[in-house]
């Protein structure tokens, strides 16, 4: 069990980590970005905003750091975010709940295949070392490794979608149409999508290849192998169900810490794509300068990770049952 | 940005290092004897050289205006000229320097990073490995681009030295964990066992035989974050958090993106500037790669198939 406790240990501290990041950052950082927001908005706001500023950004002077951490820590579990400058008088809260589903769909979708198709080239590399697919592979996901994912969203775009017309420019939908629950609306949703999930995907997918690859190796030499092999097993079986699924939970651990890179990618890919997610929305709040929905973003985006990561915790911890004899 | 993958690493036992002149030899015969890694040497040489002779190689001052606006690629423009007239190959060139700069300095600095935090919480133990372990987790797992970002919008200064601190902030944890698990591997090891029978201090024994000793590892990790800084560079001078009026690749993407480049039929301005980058990276991804094959001869390619 301590497996579990120590994963469980690393959810909360993370999340205690982001929150404190957020609550220390306007106060260390120069400059009054609180009277910056009250002066823009000057005349047309009401007290009570005034008041959720005030605190968010801790302006109380009245009340110690220790009580403002506090009111702030009511505030953020109760969902109280603030007001957005960008979309004024919107709460924060309200933004988040229209750009997340978007960006979870995408980044999932696009994470989900990567990972299935990456871990399965891997294993193909490992085991045919040497062979066509272990000779072209590894370098050639190094060097896609090392593209910008938003340079690689911008090629796409012009390739696909202006040069040869077969996808649209952007946007999640089609923008004459309104979310509805239709075959058509479905369709649309898959046919904007195709391009930035295929960005992430591209550029994902190599460090699944070359992890599962790595780590396939040292499985194939193991003793197990030998045995399997000495007992006459099918290649099939032993590529997938000895040397694979042994090789199969670094990769699913190494999945999950790495989620945070992915999303910070994917936010430049929305940025191209003009998909209406939150990394888009994070792109807007730095052009009005919106801290409030700029942090609560940050918060929201670190809780998908690490909600991720405990999942791939528990599923490891259900497969592997090393983790649930002794830490 | 690069997925990085992170996995437990392979904790592979270095190989003891017997004399000074030793590390530095091995570490170029098995450099340059490596394909992936001489190809990435040649491409970092190529953008070092650029970035020293820019000024010889660039037909024209980057930031003059002097040239008509969004011109096609030419044999005056070789990539045709920005929005506001401005010859894109020059600025290419010239952006080479900052851009090259960025990387290595913020890749030196996560560097150091990694090696203190890594290295310490391994040759310390006990409630302070956990500690720091736990500290290196949390940085690797938090999405470090909104992170930047929002540090970038708060600082309000576009300035070089805040763009690499927000790097280094941010690209430490990965190369700390690394090094964390090979420093563990090698802390009971004889010669270590025996630098303490000496009564050496822990200081000088970490410095003088333990780093020697992780020398391939620790440059391995150099390129890795030098890698990460080339990718997280261009995407926040890309979005605008860099400093406008500086030459850099990302800034060059970014007037692109802010002139509307592909709709507007310059495909060039945003390609050239992307190839660079990827072509940086790539150089930095190879070196990194390589080093993982010189530390774990299995990784290697083999030549034959069985």
């Amino acid at each position: 069990m301590s497996y579990l406790i120590r994963r469980l240990e690393f959810f909360f501290i993370t999340l205690w980590a982001a929150l404190t990041i957020n609550f220390i950052l306007p106060r260390i950082m120069p400059g009054n970005p609180a009277q910056a927001m009250i002066v823009r908005f000057h005349g047309r706001v009401s007290p009570e905003t005034v008041k959720a500023i005030e605190v968010a950004f801790g302006l109380k002077s009245n009340e110690s750091v220790i009580q403002q951490y506090f009111e702030y820590l009511r505030n953020t579990f109760t969902g109280n975010f603030g007001t957005s400058v960008t979309f004024f008088p919107v709460p924060v809260g309200d933004i988040i709940k229209q750009g997340l589903p978007w960006t979870l769909g995408l980044v999932g979708m696009a994470t989900v295949i990567a990972f299935i198709l990456g871990t399965l080239l891997g294993m193909l590399s490992a085991w045919r070392r040497g062979g066509f697919f272990d000779a072209i592979l590894p370098p050639v996901f190094i060097v896609i490794s090392a593209f910008p994912y938003f340079w690689l969203g911008l090629l796409v775009l012009l390739l696909f979608a202006l040069t040869l017309g077969w996808f649209p420019l952007g946007f999640a939908y089609d923008l004459t149409d309104s979310i509805n629950l239709s075959w058509s609306f479905a369709g649309q949703v898959i046919w904007h999508g195709f391009l930035p999930a295929l960005t992430i995907v591209v550029t994902s997918i190599g460090g699944w290849i070359l992890t599962m690859r790595n780590t396939m190796i040292t499985t194939l030499a193991e003793d197990y192998v030998k045995m399997a092999r000495a007992k006459g097993l099918s290649p099939i079986r032993i590529m997938f169900m000895y040397a694979g699924r042994n090789a199969i939970l670094p990769n699913l651990t190494g999945f999950a810490m790495s989620l945070g890179f992915v999303i910070s990618g994917a936010i430049l890919v929305e940025i191209v794509f003009n998909y209406p997610g939150l990394g888009f929305t994070l792109l807007q709040a730095v052009h009005s300068e919106d801290y409030a929905l700029m942090q609560t973003l940050f918060l929201m985006l670190t809780v998908a990770v690490l909600v991720a990561v405990l999942a791939a915790d528990l599923l490891t911890a259900l497969l592997d049952p090393r983790t649930r004899e002794q830490g | 940005m690069a997925v990085r993958v992170v996995t437990e690493p392979v904790a592979i036992e270095p190989a003891v290092v017997t004399s000074r002149r030793g590390v530095l030899g091995t570490l170029a015969r098995s450099l340059t004897a490596n394909r992936k890694a001489l190809a990435g040497l040649l491409l970092f040489g190529f953008f070092a050289l650029l970035a020293v002779l820019a000024p010889i190689v660039a037909p024209y001052d980057p930031h003059a205006l002097q040239f008509d606006q969004m011109l096609q690629p030419s044999r005056t423009h070789l990539l045709g000229t920005t929005g506001t007239g401005q010859d894109i190959f020059s600025q290419l060139v010239f952006s080479t320097r900052e851009s090259l700069l960025i990387a290595l300095a913020a890749g030196l600095g996560a560097t150091l990073i990694s090696v203190i935090i890594g290295v310490s919480a391994a040759y310390m133990g006990g409630l302070w490995d956990h500690v720091l372990n736990l500290f290196t987790d949390v940085f690797l797992v938090l999405p470090t681009l909104p992170l930047m970002i929002i540090v970038g919008t708060y600082l309000n200064n576009r300035g070089l030295l805040v763009l690499v601190a927000v790097i280094v902030i941010t690209g430490w944890s990965y190369g700390a964990r690394q090094l964390r698990s090979q420093a563990l591997s090698l802390r009971n090891r004889e010669f270590l066992e025996a630098a303490r029978a000496r009564g050496e201090r822990s200081l000088y024994i970490i410095v003088f035989e333990v780093l020697p000793n992780m020398t391939s590892l620790i440059v391995a990790i150099f390129f890795g974050a030098a890698l990460y800084a080339v990718l997280a560079a261009a995407g926040l001078q890309f979005i605008g958090l860099g400093d406008p009026n500086s030459l850099s690749w990302g800034t060059m993407l970014y007037w692109a993106q802010a002139n509307g480049a592909l709709l507007a039929g310059s495909p060039a301005w945003v390609l050239a500037p992307g190839l660079c980058i990827a072509a940086l990276g790539a150089a930095f991804a190879l070196i990194n790669y390589a080093f993982d094959e010189i530390g774990n001869p299995a990784l290697r390619p083999v030549k034959r198939r069985r």
